[in-house]
C-alpha cells in the first residue's frame, strides 16, 4: 500500500534532483541554479504578490469555468435531447470547437475591453465547447432501456433529468470538464499575458521582459503548481461525484470474467 | 421509436442539409445583426465584408506565407512529438519496473501546463520559428506519450506469455506483440496531438510574435483591421477542422484491419 503512494513520486523526484544537480553550480544567464530559483520563490510569490496576482488569476479562472461548465451542460441537454437540433448546430459546434481558443482574445478585446469581463468572457468561450460537445453526446448516448422505462413510470420532467439525463451523461461531462480546466489553465494565462495590469501570466512576462531569470523560473514553477493541485483537485471530485459509476464498471467487469 | 412515429411526422430533412443550414444560418445571423445594428460595426463586421477582406488577403504573398508558416511549424511539431512520444512509451512498456515507476508519475506531471513555457522559449528563441515549435512539441508529446503508455498495458498477457515462449527476440515481439495492440492508441494520441499542436502552434505565433497566422491576427488586431481578423479567425477555424477531419482519415485507414474500424461498417 505505502509503495503504491510512494512509487508514482520516485520518478518526480529523480527529475527534480537531476534539474539540481544539472544547474548545481550552473553560470549560464538562462539556467540558473535550482537552488537559486527556490530562494526567491517565497519573495518572489508570497510578499503581497499571492493575494495581488494569484488570487485574482484563481477567481477568474473559478468564475469563467464554472461558468461555462452550467452553460455547457445545459445547452448540452437541450441540444443532445433533440435530434433536428443537433443535426443543425453539430457543423457549427464542431467549427467553434476547431477555433483555437486563444484567437479569441484579440477578438473579446474589441467587445469588452481588457478588464476582468474580457478574462472571464475568453475563458468560457474556450471552456464551454469540450463541455458542451461532451454533455451532447452522454445525453445521446443514454441507454434507451432506461429512458423508456422513465417514462414508463411517467418520471416528471425535472426527476427524469437529475436522475436519468445528468446522471447517465456524467461520465462524458466528467471527461469534457476535465479536458476545459486545462484549456481554462491555458486562457487564464494568455489572457493575462495580453493585456493585464494583474495576475500570474501578466507578472511572469514582466520578469522575463525585465530579465528576472531566477524570478521568472520560479513563476514557471508556480503555474505548474497551480496546473498539479487543480487537476488533484479535480479528481478528487470526479471520483467522488462518479463512484457509482467507477463501482458499478468494477462490478461490470468483475462479472464478465 | 419503430413504426408508430415516422407516420404521423412529415418526412424529416436528411442531416446534412439541416448541418448546412445552420452554417447558413450563423452566417446570416453575422450579416444581418451588425447592419441591423444590433451590434457595433467595429466590432463585429457584417459577414460579406469578412469574406471580401478574405478574398483581399489570399490575393497576397504574405498570407499564404504565413499559413506555410503555420502549417510546417504544425507538422514539424507534431513529428517531433509523435516520435519522440512513441519511441519513449514503446521502451517504458518494453521494460516493466520503469512501466510501474512512470504509471501515476506522468498523470502528476502532465498537468503542468504548456503556457508556462513560453516566456523561456521567447528567452531562449526570441521571436523564431522555434520558440513556437518548443511549446508545440511539448503539450503534444504527452497527448502522445500518455496514449502510447495506454497501449502498451493493454496487451492481452496471454500473447505476451506466448512471444516469449517461442523465445521471441524484443525486436520481434515489439513489431509482433507491442506495436499491433498500441496502435489504436496510438492513433488516438495521434489525432489528439493534431489538434493541440495546431492549437499551441497558433498560440505561440500569437503571443510569442513568431511568423504563421496567428502573427498575422496579432497584427491586424493592433492595426485595427477588424475584419481581416475576422476573416484570418476563420481560416484558423477552417484549418482545425481540417486537420480534425484529416486526423480521423487516416487514423480508419491506418486501422482498416482493427475490428473496432471494421466493426464500424454496416452489414
Amino acid at each position: 500500500m505505502l509503495w503504491r503512494v510512494v512509487l508514482p513520486l520516485v520518478l518526480p523526484v529523480v527529475l527534480v534532483a537531476a534539474w539540481w544537480a544539472a544547474t548545481a553550480d550552473s553560470t549560464d544567464f538562462f539556467w540558473p541554479p535550482l537552488s537559486d530559483i527556490l530562494g526567491t520563490f517565497p519573495d518572489t510569490w508570497f510578499s503581497g504578490r499571492f493575494t495581488a496576482d494569484v488570487l485574482p488569476s484563481l477567481v477568474r479562472l473559478g468564475a469563467g469555468y464554472l461558468l461555462a461548465l452550467v452553460l455547457g451542460v445545459g445547452l448540452g441537454v437541450a441540444i443532445g435531447s433533440s435530434r433536428p437540433l443537433r443535426a443543425l448546430l453539430e457543423p457549427v459546434l464542431e467549427f467553434f470547437r476547431a477555433i483555437p481558443a486563444p484567437v479569441l482574445v484579440p477578438i473579446l478585446m474589441l467587445f469588452a475591453g481588457i478588464g476582468n469581463g474580457m478574462k472571464v468572457l475568453v475563458i468560457i468561450s474556450g471552456c464551454l465547447w469540450p463541455v458542451l460537445l461532451n454533455t451532447v453526446e452522454g445525453v445521446r448516448g443514454l441507454d434507451e432501456v432506461l429512458r423508456d422505462t422513465a417514462r414508463c413510470y411517467r418520471m416528471r420532467r425535472g426527476s427524469r433529468l437529475v436522475h436519468l439525463v445528468l446522471r447517465g451523461a456524467s461520465p462524458q461531462i466528467a471527461a469534457g470538464a476535465r479536458q476545459a480546466l486545462s484549456i481554462g489553465i491555458i486562457l487564464m494565462v494568455i489572457s493575462e499575458m495580453f493585456a493585464a495590469s494583474n495576475g500570474v501570466g501578466f507578472t511572469i512576462i514582466q520578469f522575463q521582459r525585465s530579465f528576472s531569470i531566477p524570478q521568472m523560473w520560479s513563476g514557471i514553477i508556480l503555474l505548474g503548481l497551480i496546473g498539479i493541485a487543480l487537476s488533484a483537485a479535480f479528481q478528487a471530485v470526479e471520483s467522488w461525484a462518479l463512484r457509482w459509476y467507477t463501482g458499478l464498471r468494477r462490478s461490470q467487469r468483475e462479472g464478465q470474467r | 421509436m419503430t413504426a408508430a412515429a415516422p407516420l404521423g411526422r412529415r418526412r424529416s430533412l436528411p442531416a446534412w442539409a439541416l448541418g448546412l443550414a445552420g452554417l447558413a444560418a450563423l452566417m446570416a445571423v453575422v450579416e444581418i445583426a451588425p447592419r441591423a445594428g444590433l451590434v457595433n460595426e467595429r466590432f463585429l463586421p457584417p459577414f460579406s465584408r469578412m469574406i471580401s477582406s478574405l478574398a483581399d488577403q489570399a490575393g497576397t504573398s504574405g498570407f499564404w506565407g504565413a499559413l506555410l508558416e503555420t502549417l510546417r511549424g504544425w507538422a514539424l511539431g507534431l513529428a517531433i512529438a509523435m516520435a519522440a512520444g512513441v519511441a519513449l512509451g514503446l521502451v517504458i512498456g518494453a521494460v516493466p519496473l520503469l512501466r510501474s515507476a512512470t504509471a501515476g508519475a506522468i498523470e502528476f506531471l502532465r498537468p503542468i501546463p504548456s503556457v508556462a513555457l513560453i516566456p523561456l522559449a521567447v528567452l531562449l528563441y526570441g521571436t523564431q520559428m522555434r520558440a513556437t515549435l518548443l511549446l508545440v512539441v511539448y503539450a503534444s508529446f504527452w497527448q502522445v506519450l500518455v496514449q502510447v503508455l495506454y497501449g502498451v498495458r493493454d496487451v492481452d498477457p496471454v500473447a505476451r506469455e506466448t512471444a516469449r515462449s517461442y523465445r521471441f527476440r524484443p525486436l520481434t515481439r515489439v513489431r509482433t506483440v507491442l506495436w499491433p495492440t498500441a496502435l489504436p492508441y496510438v492513433m488516438t494520441g495521434f489525432r489528439l496531438g493534431a489538434a493541440v499542436a495546431l492549437i499551441l502552434e497558433i498560440t505561440g505565433e500569437l503571443v510569442i510574435g513568431s511568423p504563421g497566422l496567428g502573427r498575422q491576427i496579432a497584427v491586424a488586431q493592433t492595426s485595427g483591421a477588424v475584419a481581416a481578423m475576422y476573416a484570418l479567425v476563420i481560416v484558423v477555424g477552417v484549418m482545425g477542422v481540417a486537420v480534425n477531419t484529416a486526423a480521423r482519415a487516416t487514423e480508419r485507414r491506418v486501422l482498416r484491419w482493427h475490428p473496432s474500424v471494421r466493426g464500424e461498417v454496416p452489414a
